[in-house]
Parts: C-alpha cells; sequence; structure tokens
C-alpha cells in the first residue's frame, strides 16, 4: 500500500486495485480526512489501522462511492468512482462485496436470502445456480445448515460470517471489512480472520481490512496504513509499522502492548492461529 | 459567537436543506414508479401491510366518527325541526371531509410511523449502505412499493371510513332518532353528488403520497441511533398530520373552485 505520489498518471492509477489521492473530506465543519494517499496493489490485503473516529471507515465509503470527497480522487479498478454517477457506481459495486462492522444483514430475509441477494437482484442466473453458489458462499464460511435461519437467530459471529458469505456470493475481485472482529471472542476472530486469509489464498480477492484489533492486523496485512485524526500517518509493510517512530503510531501500538508483542517474530506465541477453529471454517 | 440573527440563518438553512432534499426523494421516488426493475411482490406485500392491515383502525374510526355525528348534528337539527335529514349531514361530512381526513390521520400514525421506524432502524444498522453495495437502490426497494402501496390503498381505506361512518350514522337514526332507515339512506345518497365524490376520493390518494414519502424521508434522514429512531418516527407522524390537515384546505379549495 504506498503512498500514492502526486505526479501518479491516471495509467499508474489504473494499475492500481485501490487508488487515493489527495483526498479531503469533511462532514458538516468536521474534517474527517486530510490530504489522504494511498494505493493497494490487485491481490494485496491492506489494513488501516487507527483508533476510533479516525476516519479508517471513511475511506471505505469513499471507495464504495457511497461518500465522496470534498476534493481529490479516489479510483477503484482504474474507475474514478468519486466522479461516477449512481448507476455508474451500481456497476463498479457489483464487483465488490463488503462486510460491515455489525453485519448488516437484511432483518427481514433469511441468511441464504441474503447470501442470494445480489445474485436475485442481478437477474442473471436461474434459481438453482442461485442455491448452488448460496449453498457454496455458506458452506465457505462454515454455515450451510443455517440457510433458512432468521438474522436474528444469529450469534454475533454467525452474523459477521453470514455477511462475509453475502460478500463473497457474486465473486468479487475486492473485499472491504469494517472492523470484521469487533465485538468477537477470540474464537470467533480467528474464525473470521482465518475467512479473510482463505479468501486472499483460494480466490485472490484483494482486500481492505479496517480494524483497530492489532492481532486481525497483523495476521491478515501485506501492507499496513495507520491513520490518526483523519491523517494518513504511516504507510507501508508489516515491520515498517512496528519501527515508526512517529510518536502517534508508536502510542497506538504502545499502549496495545503491541510493540513487545509482535516485534522480532511475526506473530507472537499466544496468537498463532495455526490449530484453532480449523474444522469449522 | 452565535447572535439570535445567525441562529435564525442557520435554522433557516437547514430548512431550505430539508425542503430540498423532501422534494428531491419525492421525485425520485415518483420517477422510480416508472422504472426498472419493479418490486411487484414488495408492491403487494405493502398494499397487504398498509391496506389490509389498517382496515380495523379505520372501521372503529368511521363507526364511531358516524355515530356521534349524527348524535350532535341530530341536536341542532332537532331546533330546526328537521332531524330526520341527519342522513344528509352524515353522508355528506363523511364523504368529503371526515372520510378521507380521518383515515388518513389514522394511517398516519400506524403506517407513516412504521415506514419511518422501519426505514430508521435499517439506516441506524446499516442496511441501506448494505442495499446500495448489493445493487439496490433504497428508492426504488423501499420507497417506491410503499409510495404506490399508500397511494392506492388510502382511497380504499376511505371509501369503508366513508361506508362504516354512514352505516354508525344509521345506528344513531334508526335506533335513537326513530327515522325509517330506507328514507336515512335515501336521504344520505341523495345530498351526494360527484362534487362529493371525486374530492372524497383524490383527496386521500394524495394524503397517502403525504404519508409514504414524509415517513420515507423521516426514516432516511434518522440519525443518532435508537433515540434518532424515536425522534424520526414522531416527526414522521406530526409532519403528515399538519401537512394532511394543511393540504385539506388547500385541496377543497381547488376542488369548491373547479367543479
Amino acid at each position: 500500500m504506498p503512498e500514492a505520489g502526486a505526479g501518479m498518471t491516471d495509467s499508474e492509477a489504473a494499475s492500481s486495485m485501490i487508488h487515493l489521492e489527495h483526498v479531503y473530506l469533511a462532514l458538516g465543519d468536521a474534517p474527517i480526512l486530510k490530504d489522504v494517499s494511498l494505493d493497494l496493489n490487485k491481490g494485496e490485503t491492506g489494513v488501516i489501522l487507527g483508533s476510533s473516529g479516525s476516519g479508517k471507515t471513511t475511506i471505505l465509503r469513499l471507495l464504495l462511492g457511497l461518500y465522496r470527497p470534498d476534493s481529490g480522487r479516489v479510483f477503484v479498478n482504474g474507475d474514478e468512482v468519486s466522479a461516477m454517477g449512481e448507476d455508474d457506481l451500481y456497476r463498479v459495486r457489483g464487483m465488490m462485496g463488503m462486510v460491515f462492522q455489525g453485519g448488516a444483514l437484511f432483518d427481514s430475509l433469511t441468511v441464504g436470502e441474503n447470501v442470494a441477494y445480489r445474485l436475485t437482484e442481478r437477474d442473471e442466473l436461474d434459481d438453482e445456480e442461485v442455491e448452488t453458489r448460496v449453498r457454496k458462499s455458506l458452506g465457505f464460511v462454515g454455515l450451510e445448515d443455517s440457510i433458512d435461519l432468521m438474522p436474528a437467530e444469529l450469534s454475533g459471529g454467525m452474523k459477521k460470517r453470514v455477511a462475509i458469505a453475502r460478500g463473497i456470493a457474486a465473486s468479487p475481485k475486492m473485499m472491504l471489512y469494517d472492523e470484521p472482529t469487533a465485538g468477537l471472542d477470540p474464537i470467533n476472530s480467528f474464525n473470521v480472520i482465518r475467512l479473510i486469509k482463505k479468501l486472499k489464498e483460494s480466490e485472490g480477492v484483494t482486500s481492505v481490512v479496517v480494524t483497530h484489533d492489532l492481532v486481525a492486523a497483523f495476521e491478515v496485512a501485506d501492507r499496513i496504513a495507520f491513520i490518526h485524526e483523519g491523517e494518513l500517518v504511516y504507510v507501508g509493510d508489516r515491520d515498517g509499522v512496528l519501527a515508526c517512530r512517529d510518536t502517534r503510531v508508536h502510542e497506538f501500538l504502545g499502549r496495545s502492548g503491541c510493540v513487545a508483542l509482535f516485534s522480532g517474530n511475526g506473530a507472537p506465541a499466544g496468537y498463532s492461529m495455526s490449530g484453532i477453529g480449523r474444522d469449522k471454517v | 459567537m452565535e447572535t439570535p440573527v445567525s441562529l435564525f440563518a442557520d435554522k433557516a438553512k437547514l430548512f431550505v436543506h430539508e425542503v430540498q432534499e423532501f422534494s428531491r426523494l419525492c421525485w425520485a421516488g415518483l420517477t422510480g414508479i416508472f422504472k426498472r426493475p419493479r418490486y411487484v411482490r414488495e408492491v403487494i406485500y405493502q398494499m397487504d401491510v398498509i391496506g389490509v392491515g389498517s382496515i380495523p383502525i379505520i372501521i372503529l374510526t368511521g363507526i364511531f366518527t358516524g355515530m356521534v355525528l349524527a348524535l350532535q348534528t341530530s341536536v341542532q337539527l332537532k331546533i330546526f325541526g328537521a332531524s330526520m335529514y341527519v342522513g344528509k349531514v352524515v353522508a355528506k361530512s363523511m364523504v368529503s371531509e371526515l372520510g378521507p381526513v380521518l383515515a388518513s390521520l389514522m394511517v398516519a400514525g400506524r403506517v407513516g410511523s412504521g415506514i419511518a421506524a422501519e426505514l430508521g432502524s435499517m439506516v441506524d444498522t446499516e442496511q441501506i449502505d448494505a442495499m446500495k453495495v448489493e445493487g439496490s437502490d433504497p428508492i426504488k426497494k423501499l420507497v417506491v412499493p410503499r409510495l404506490i402501496a399508500c397511494v392506492l390503498m388510502l382511497p380504499l381505506l376511505t371509501v369503508i371510513a366513508d361506508a362504516v361512518g354512514l352505516f354508525g350514522g344509521q345506528l344513531i337514526a334508526v335506533y335513537q332518532l326513530r327515522i325509517d332507515s330506507a328514507f336515512y339512506w335515501s336521504s344520505a345518497f341523495d345530498i351526494l353528488d360527484y362534487r362529493d365524490v371525486i374530492p372524497g376520493l383524490v383527496k386521500p390518494a394524495f394524503f397517502g403520497f403525504i404519508i409514504a414519502m414524509v415517513g420515507s424521508h423521516q426514516g432516511l434522514t434518522t440519525h443518532g441511533g435508537t433515540v434518532g429512531v424515536g425522534r424520526s418516527t414522531t416527526e414522521s407522524v406530526v409532519y403528515s398530520s399538519i401537512s394532511i390537515l394543511a393540504s385539506d384546505f388547500f385541496i377543497t379549495k381547488f376542488f369548491l373552485y373547479i367543479l
């Protein structure tokens, strides 16, 4: 996730999966993002770290075209989403899956109908093919037996996994995750983290993970961006963020016990994901 | 430092912004009726929820309104020795004014608040954003079916309210005022003509539009979590009720002018 240079051309922007160029956004009088520029290459998993209210989720909303920047440009797979009309945005969103913080499952639909939602809206596949895809997606997240349950009958971890299944049902090129492990117990967190990694390894899906969960971040990240009060403080690889001397980064990692926990040896002892919940996923 | 003038200016700007957003939503809702995809099943479902589901309160509202109307007017008509014409008063009042307005106010309370609460909860739990991400336009998927259902069902509910109100009036006329039932009905229908019936059916369709759009606007602009959902629900009922009463005056004036 190299920081985008001011002189980046449109063709260079097109080669990245994600390209934010000097993005500034304020909601009301409050600035949310201040001159944010970053890139993510195809097939990579980028993690946006930062404390609550720092503007992480806003970046996801910009990528989806749910917000428009006050200034600057946002590209997804070469398309400038910040300049698109709503009809074109639906086309671009069609190649993205999104896992919202609370799952955002449709209350009135069953798990199966939630997962099938995009497929039935597109109306391109017959019912049999839709059901096959739904079962495959639910199988991927280990919830094939929950197809007829309502969202209200699911635990928090199951909701997140159904949301992932919904996101991947239409074979997206890119997945966006908003705090995928927030509010989950360690086992469910590990299951979700494993799914994110599995999706990248098996399907080559580009992923953007917004989190303040450092364990999750360091498990899945190819690249890390750290954002503080709307300002991009660090963009680089995982080892780089541990070595970063910026006081804001250091304070965030230090207070989380992260520097001591992670420095040197990859995932720390006790946080290894091997063997945990593997059979369930 | 904030002065009274700057505060007023901020409020005025906010009001203009709200009017603009509401107008845009109304336009998107109206044009959405004619655009694909069409969610026919959703429309039928909403017609059932909004229309069939409102029948019990419409019947109760209609019958008691008709009864109290007959009771009150009979006292006044008795002074002039004209209490046998109570059917005319009940019919004229119910069909041209009370039926449309009271049915709409009841539906505003029951359905408008429900629309605001449902859409507001969906905003709060990011389901509206999820819908956009999953490829649906929330206006076409959520607002348009509710709009169609309200506009189609309100006139039908009004017809029920009118009929039940006339029946309620008949109960008082026959059992308390000792008026012949056939005379009551013939005098009631004699007084009615197209100048009562047309406005009496056009008004509720327009009120249905108000209820659907105000409820949807309040729901889709919800912010502030569950407190915000509660606020949207309350405001939806208040704004729709006031809009119904105010627009009733102008629609009546309009029809009196053209018919």
